[in-house]
């Protein structure tokens, strides 16, 4: 926490493949060395529009995957929902064509010391980053047990290879056009019992993190969430894309979710109190 | 040899691009990127008495070619700031503009004294572009009156071993009135232009898209508003020395706030969207200049006021 990722560059990013996957865009960058100091949860920041374009802030996008083979040649990945002008811009750009990116941005999930049992849960394109924080996982030896959940079949992002490195996956969708009908927080609390599960990664909607955090308190296991705020700059010098948080003091401050995020300790996210400054805030009017 | 240095009252910058308050954190967040001390300057969030969080998110909306923040002047209070933030950039090798902000008269004087003492400040922004507790939450820098009492205030308190810059609101009919009254009052520059006052409603709630309702739009939607009123308050006063500051992205837009009377340039909006955006403009700047035949910074300051 409070520690700026240091290993962060700007970089044009040349577009290597661009292949439309469901309702998402699945873009691979070559960044050269930038993919060596990716840690999963992590994000990039891009530029869009073009030069002279009318849209002046970056774009925020988890990291779905990183590559490094060394000597300069590195690859990352991003998995790209089209619902704004922003990301609309990035998923129709084509191959060969160069993206200013800033990354990797934010803090990483924690990779426990020792082999634990992991359930990984995503909601829509926030699955994105868990396969390469399963990858992870699983080269330590951990159990890794998977949750997607979408409001329908075409908004559940998971690829062929990401479905191998877990040891089970469970489907959810509201419409029921996938797997089991209902939302994630339907299934988690019997998956949770049913592997011994010692710890929690979500991606995913605010209200699911909420809704994670509070099955994860029930149970009593530690839940690691990656948040979702809207930013301005992804580097810590805006102050928009802040949260109430509670620090280990017990004080609750406003937290930038690209510095101290995206990646936080679900238990200390003030959710009933998100987009508010609650009563007793560090500094609070 | 071309002189890039510029003044701003009694103190010299090497260069005359400075970052904009409340747009370079606490200068680490861009300190990973470049160098820090290859800017004119850095000018801090303006800081004020007491630690604050903020405003309720939403705090941004983005706009054409702009964008609108509510921050609410989000810090840690000047005590905090005066023991971590200021020995950190003092290290650094960068000059230092510290920016203050008060909600009373009585804020100003004693975030003032407070600063009297530190080493190593190039100059004090008074940011006076915030609502007076004492007055219904009128703006100081909307009005001469208390525009006045503010700059009077820091004035008193703050000695003369570095120069006080007013940074004033556009959102006035005379600015340069507002100008003149707060060089009387003691500033001995002006920081223009300070964010434009609008709204965003989201046609989806139907509600203002801001938590507070409104916010300070900048990016170069604001550019010709700088420059006018740098343009107007350069020809009211043209020995006051003006750090300007409005959607500045390139090289060519800071020379534009330098013609028309600004010594030195602040870059806000567009570092949100390219960390190395100051470092860029400066290098664009100086090869501006020097291709236009200037021999130093000083001779293009108000140059578009030039009698033909």
């Amino acid at each position: 926490m409070h520690k700026i990722n240091n290993l962060a560059t700007v970089i044009d990013a040349e577009i290597t493949s661009n292949r439309k996957v469901g309702a998402y865009h699945h873009i691979a960058f070559s960044v050269g060395n930038m993919a060596a100091h990716v840690r999963p949860g992590n994000f990039v920041a891009l530029s869009v529009g073009g030069p002279g374009a009318s849209t002046v802030l970056r774009r925020a996008f988890a990291i779905y995957r990183s590559t490094h083979l060394g000597n300069n040649q590195g690859q990352i990945e991003l998995v790209i929902a089209p619902h704004g002008q922003g990301s609309s811009w990035v998923a129709s750009r084509a191959v060969g064509e160069k993206v200013s990116m800033i990354g990797p941005l934010g803090t990483s999930f924690g990779i426990p010391s020792e082999p634990a049992r992991a359930l990984l849960v995503g909601g829509g394109y926030g699955s994105a980053p868990l396969f390469g924080l399963s990858e992870v996982l699983k080269s330590r030896g951990c159990r890794v047990d998977m949750v997607l959940g979408a409001s329908t079949a075409m908004k559940i992002y998971a690829p062929l290879e990401g479905k191998r490195s877990v040891n089970s996956l469970t489907v959810t969708t509201e419409d029921g056009s996938a797997g089991t009908q209902g939302r994630v927080s339907d299934v988690i609390p019997a998956l949770i019992d049913e592997n011994a599960i010692d710890v929690i990664y979500s991606c995913g909607p605010m209200g699911m993190l909420e809704a994670i955090t509070e099955i994860a308190r029930t149970k009593g296991i530690v839940h690691q969430c990656a948040v979702e705020e809207s930013m301005a700059c992804g580097i810590g010098v805006c102050m928009t894309c802040v949260l109430p948080v509670k620090g280990d003091d017990g004080v609750v401050r406003m937290l930038r979710s690209c510095i101290d995020g995206p990646v936080m300790d679900g238990e200390s996210v003030q959710w009933q109190a998100k987009r508010t400054i609650p009563e007793g805030t560090w500094g609070g009017i | 040899m071309f002189d890039f240095s510029t003044t701003l009252g009694s103190s010299r910058f090497d260069n005359p691009i400075l970052t904009a308050s409340g747009c370079a954190g606490s200068g680490k967040e861009l300190s990973q990127f470049f160098p820090l001390a290859s800017l004119g300057g850095i000018v801090t969030k303006s800081i004020m008495l007491k630690p604050r969080s903020g405003r309720a998110t939403p705090r941004m909306a983005e706009t054409p070619s702009g964008m609108l923040n509510s921050i609410g002047l989000q810090g840690p209070g000047i005590d905090l700031f005066l023991e971590n933030d200021i020995p950190w950039l003092q290290t650094q090798g960068v000059r230092i503009v510290i920016s203050i902000a008060g909600e009373t008269v009585e804020d100003y004087a004693v975030l003032a004294r407070k600063v009297r003492g530190v080493s190593g400040v190039a100059a004090l922004e008074v940011n006076i572009s915030c609502p007076n507790v004492e007055n219904r939450g009128q703006v100081f820098a909307c009005h001469p009156e208390t525009a006045r009492a503010a700059i009077e205030a820091v004035r008193r308190n703050v000695g003369g071993d570095f120069p006080i810059i007013a940074k004033l609101s556009p959102d006035v009919t005379d600015i340069a009135g507002i100008a003149t009254e707060v060089v009387s009052a003691g500033a001995d520059g002006l920081a223009l232009i300070n964010t434009v006052l609008g709204m965003v409603i989201d046609t989806s709630t139907m509600r203002p898209k801001l938590a507070g309702k409104t916010g300070g739009l900048s990016g170069p939607a604001i550019r010709p508003v700088a420059v006018r009123a740098i343009y107007q308050v350069h020809q009211a006063l043209p020995h006051v020395s003006i750090l300007g500051m409005g959607g500045v992205s390139n090289g060519q837009d800071a020379l534009q706030l330098i013609l028309a009377g600004a010594s030195a340039v602040s870059v806000g909006t567009a570092t949100f969207g390219n960390p190395l955006a100051a470092v860029t403009i400066k290098s664009e700047l100086e090869a501006i200049l020097i291709n236009k035949g200037f021999n130093s910074t000083a001779e293009a300051v108000g140059y578009a006021h030039r009698a033909d």
